[in-house]
């Protein structure tokens, strides 16, 4: 027998969980052989482009065509008109409304697809396009969400005016969506009612858009002979599409292919099925010819999926020396003319319930009101799960506002407030079950890490020093402590239009021992080829690289719900373990066979099982996978392959202890980030690399959300932020250095202990931006400053402050 | 509009003769005439950079530049980086080690533009690679990791330089 490696070199040698693998995507990505929908071209291959509406609100009179139809090269210009007869000129949205492919009569927001131009290219494509004539009659357009709801404001959506019941319970105005409440209103009440210190505040969190750096794209192909339509498309959720292609076009789902290609970054964007889908499919069902659609980036900030849109009135009740008895909060949602939230059937306001935060909080009462107006809808998580964001920023925002009344530092007054150790799992108040936290360990260390009480120190020194007109600086020093819930979800309560909300993994190894695995989820940059194939490598013993990982392909993948929400790790990863584990289940009966032993009497070593006492009798995997395939026990099924779909008993809660320090030019209002310090706990570390890199992006994300992104809308309801010109995207200039650690509480119901990373950045990096700009100006009393803390905005708060002067006037 | 124009350049070393209308881009001329699909269109306002090609020697965005306006150019694209015999640039080398790229979208035009700068700047210091790629937008990697991707290629351009000295 040939010797043996060590146990820690064979483990080295899998590259499986923990191991900071490099990335098998990159090869190609780093040599431009990526393949994405726009590099799709079939034989035949027609292009489309929307026509869509210069108004926010408007009746449609009429519509010409035929300029358009005149100019060569152009096949069909599609309408409303042309849609109706197919019942597809509304289409389901994931939120339980309607919402129009082609405007059906009026438009409700400023570039609302109206007709859709096919022509031979692009080009000829965006010309017709602008030879469509549309009539339109102006209405008076709805932008403030503060006034949806008043009795003489105008009536967006005649389709449902008279519609009392929407989907999530009584409508009490033509233009409400629906109101969510959770909590114990009486008892929080009571708790307002017998606080010594209670705090509120009108907390915004903007309009944004998670802008992929690629756009929304898609390739329809109808094959009239075979009866069967193959769709290309930047798609989160490839299965979930099919399923909704074949409810809409009526053509069989098993004659339906989605293929999601490689994806430019999808941050919550490609989750929704978008109208420029429906009328590529429609076309090219129509035409019997490949039709695509590619969005131009302003068609993709002004119509596809923004996110938040959040004004959120939050009350803290607490007792003087800081303990927090009761939170109180009201959302107005802005929804846009659709109501096409992405979150789970029985979820109109997402997770917002996560609310309570890191904080042992006894009693607490939410409403949100989800109202339309005249502007895209969407309502995506942006890098986040459901609405968890908004949640997270809400209660971290509003507990500095709490420290700042009671005259205690906000890290203190966090401590007080945290969630033990020993009481997970934690029940909290409004009905979810915290898996596993240890956050006094995450903040001690945050704190330490930081020099916090040094930070402070300096923090008042410059405030002396500013007082005596030494510097026009300020400095800022802002905390997050957040607690996220991803990994959608038990199906007991999660499902997307129906369909409960687990995921998937199928393997098969060939004989050679290599192998490949597919999953149901949908990777958008996130590496899942690579951490997958961890997963697997250390469940079964074969190493990672001989294990192929494929996503996106509905022919080939087990059914999944595909990836938001961080979810892939959580139920995807999940069911790779578990597929793993039934691998290992009939490859320990086949060793036993072979080495003629009980299966009982072997035991798992990292590549191989051995006899107990008898290390001399062995067989690796690769070993009993080829025997998989020729010497089996008397009546095992040859071949060795295993699927699992898992339906997850509960989400997970990563958390982290986030700390941003900047420092503020009072004169220009600009704003220096010195130091981000990121502290999180996903659990189990699959790949430490990808965990940084997930950690660096989704910060730099946050960063532009906190201190710059939004889509705003003029009073006549045109929309202000549709290019890269007015939306803030950080570059390598402007986005500060990124500080990473760690802390690692296994999930104790996840059968590896991982929770989820991607989203937890995004999540905990907003509040601590935004927290660290308020701080900045916490001693001069002018209250909660909203985001987007631009230069502009910052120094107004500077105005406000009686600090804004020239430096000519500084004395 | 209907008429086209010849333009004759060379792109990645090979030389291209073709009949283009006026109005197109050169973006377009590279991915649908010459099915070089690196390079990727991200905004089409020159703000993102993921259209990045090399020609004649400085970093252009090809979604805002007509084909014809490179006519006698010599054009270099990602799918040009490596050398002929499939060795790497030490800058697609320094992306896979360095984790200097997630979805990849950006990663060719990231990568073009780098490929410019260390021609101009063969030792840049970080506040140099920051401006130097500050035209360039990536959405998933915080650009932290590209910054040290491209200071890994300086070092090992630096040390073949030193070698072969």
């Amino acid at each position: 027998m040939s010797e043996v490696a060590t146990k820690e070199q064979r483990t080295a040698d899998l590259k499986g969980v923990g191991c900071p693998r490099k990335r098998t995507e990159d090869a190609r990505f780093i040599q431009g052989r990526g393949q994405y929908v726009d590099d799709v071209k079939l034989p035949g291959m027609l292009h489309g482009e929307l026509v869509r509406s210069p108004h926010a609100h408007a009746r449609i009179k009429s519509i010409d065509a035929s300029a358009a139809l005149a100019l060569p090269g152009v096949k069909a210009v599609l309408t409303a008109a042309d849609l109706k007869p197919l019942g597809l000129h509304y289409m389901p949205t994931l939120a339980g409304d309607v919402q129009a492919v082609l405007a059906d009569e009026k438009v409700l927001y400023q570039n609302q697809e109206v007709a859709f131009v096919i022509a031979e290219d692009r080009f000829v494509a965006a010309d017709a396009a602008d030879l469509v004539e549309v009539e339109y009659e102006d209405l008076p357009p709805l932008v403030d969400p503060f006034h949806a709801m008043d009795d003489d404001a105008p009536v967006l959506r005649e389709d449902i005016q008279y519609k009392t019941d929407g989907a999530h319970g009584a409508r009490r105005h033509a233009n409400h969506i629906f109101t969510w409440e959770v909590g114990d209103k009486d008892r929080t009440d009571g708790s307002f009612a017998d606080a010594e210190v209670t705090v509120k505040e009108l907390i915004t969190y903007q309009r944004v858009h998670p802008s992929p750096l690629e756009t929304c794209a898609i390739v329809a192909s109808m094959d009239k002979i075979r009866e069967s339509l193959t769709i290309y498309g930047t798609f989160q959720a490839p299965h979930v599409v099919r399923t909704v292609a074949a409810l809409l076009s009526g053509v069989p789902e098993h004659k339906i292919h989605v293929i999601a290609p490689d994806i430019g970054g999808g941050f919550g964007n490609k989750v929704g099925v978008y109208p420029g889908y429906v009328c590529a499919i429609v076309a090219s069902i129509v035409l019997g010819t490949p039709v695509k659609w590619v969005e131009s980036r302003m068609e993709n900030l002004s119509t596809t999926a923004f996110a938040r849109d959040y004004h959120m009135t939050a009350e803290l009740a607490a007792t003087k020396d800081g303990k927090i008895t009761g939170l109180r909060a009201h959302v107005l949602a802005d929804h846009g003319a659709f109501d096409a939230c992405a979150d789970p059937s029985k979820f109109p306001a997402g997770f917002f319930n996560i609310c309570t935060g890191a904080y042992d909080i006894p009693t607490a009462h939410v409403t949100v009101d989800g109202v339309y107006t005249n502007k895209a809808p969407g309502g995506v998580a942006y890098r986040c799960s459901f609405r968890v964001t908004e949640a997270s920023y809400m209660i971290e925002r509003i507990v500095d506002v709490l420290a700042q009344k009671l005259g205690m530092d906000p890290a203190e007054l966090r401590i007080k407030n945290f969630i033990q150790p020993h009481q997970f799992p934690y029940q909290q108040c409004l009905g979810w079950e915290y898996d596993s936290g240890d956050y006094p360990t995450a903040m001690t260390k945050m704190m330490q890490a930081v020099d916090y009480d040094g930070l402070r120190r300096e923090q008042a020194e410059k405030r002396a020093a500013f007082e005596r007109g030494e510097t026009r600086e300020l400095m800022g020093v802002g905390i997050s402590f957040f607690t996220e819930i991803v990994g959608a979800g038990p199906t007991r309560n999660c499902d997307i239009l129906g369909i409960g909300m687990f995921d998937s993994c199928e393997i098969r190894i060939h004989p050679t021992g290599a192998a490949i695995a597919r999953l149901g989820t949908k990777s958008q940059g996130q590496g899942h080829e690579t951490t997958y194939a961890q997963i697997l490598a250390t469940e079964i013993g074969l190493g990672a690289d001989d294990i192929m990982i494929e996503e996106g392909d509905t022919d080939t993948a087990p059914y999944g719900l595909g990836t938001y929400g961080s979810r892939s790790t959580p139920v995807a990863g999940a069911a790779a373990a578990r597929v793993g584990r039934k691998i290992r289940e009939k490859a320990q009966k086949i060793a036993a066979h072979l080495l003629e032993v009980a299966p009982d009497d072997l035991e798992f070593d990292v590549d191989r099982f051995v006899a107990k006492g008898l290390p001399e009798k062995q067989k690796t995997m690769k070993e009993i996978a080829w025997a998989a395939y020729n010497d089996l026990p008397e009546g095992m099924e040859p071949g060795l392959e295993a699927v699992d779909y898992y339906d997850p008993p509960n989400m997970t809660y990563p958390f982290g202890a986030y700390l941003c320090v900047l420092d503020i030019d009072v004169d220009t209002g600009q704003s220096k980030v010195r130091r981000f310090y990121a502290l999180d706990d996903c659990g189990t570390r699959i790949n430490p690399m990808i965990i940084e890199g997930q950690v660096h992006g989704g910060l730099t994300e946050a960063f532009g959300i906190a201190m710059g992104q939004e889509i705003t809308y003029d009073a006549m309801g045109n929309v202000m932020g549709a290019s890269f010109m007015d939306f803030f995207l950080p570059t390598a200039v402007e986005t500060p250095r990124w500080e990473t650690d760690y802390t690692e509480t296994p999930s104790p119901h996840h059968p590896i202990g991982a929770k989820g990373v991607g989203e937890s950045p995004n999540v905990g990096g907003v509040s601590a931006f935004s927290n660290a700009v308020n701080d900045a100006f916490a001693h001069t009393g002018i209250g909660h400053i909203q985001m987007p803390h631009d230069y502009w905005r910052t120094w107004k708060a500077a105005e406000r402050a009686g600090h804004a002067q020239g430096p000519d006037q500084s004395n | 509009m209907s008429e086209k124009i010849r333009v004759t350049l060379t792109v990645n070393g090979r030389q291209v003769d073709t009949l283009v209308p006026p109005r197109l881009l050169l973006i377009h001329l590279l991915r649908e005439e010459l099915s070089l699909t690196g390079a990727h269109i991200g905004c089409e306002t020159s703000h993102c950079g993921a259209c990045t090609v090399d020609i004649d020697g400085r970093s252009v965005k090809s979604c805002t530049l007509f084909a014809v306006q490179a006519d006698g150019g010599a054009v270099t694209t990602v799918e040009g980086l490596a050398a002929a015999d499939g060795t790497l640039h030490p800058l697609q080398e320094g992306f896979r080690e360095l984790h200097g790229l997630q979805c990849g979208y950006c990663t060719p035009g990231m990568l073009m533009r780098a490929y410019r700068l260390l021609q101009e700047n063969p030792q840049p210091s970080e506040d140099e690679i920051r401006w130097g790629l500050s035209g360039n937008l990536c959405r998933c990697t915080g650009y932290q990791n590209i910054v040290k991707a491209v200071q890994y290629a300086a070092d090992r351009m630096a040390e073949t330089k030193e070698a072969a000295e």
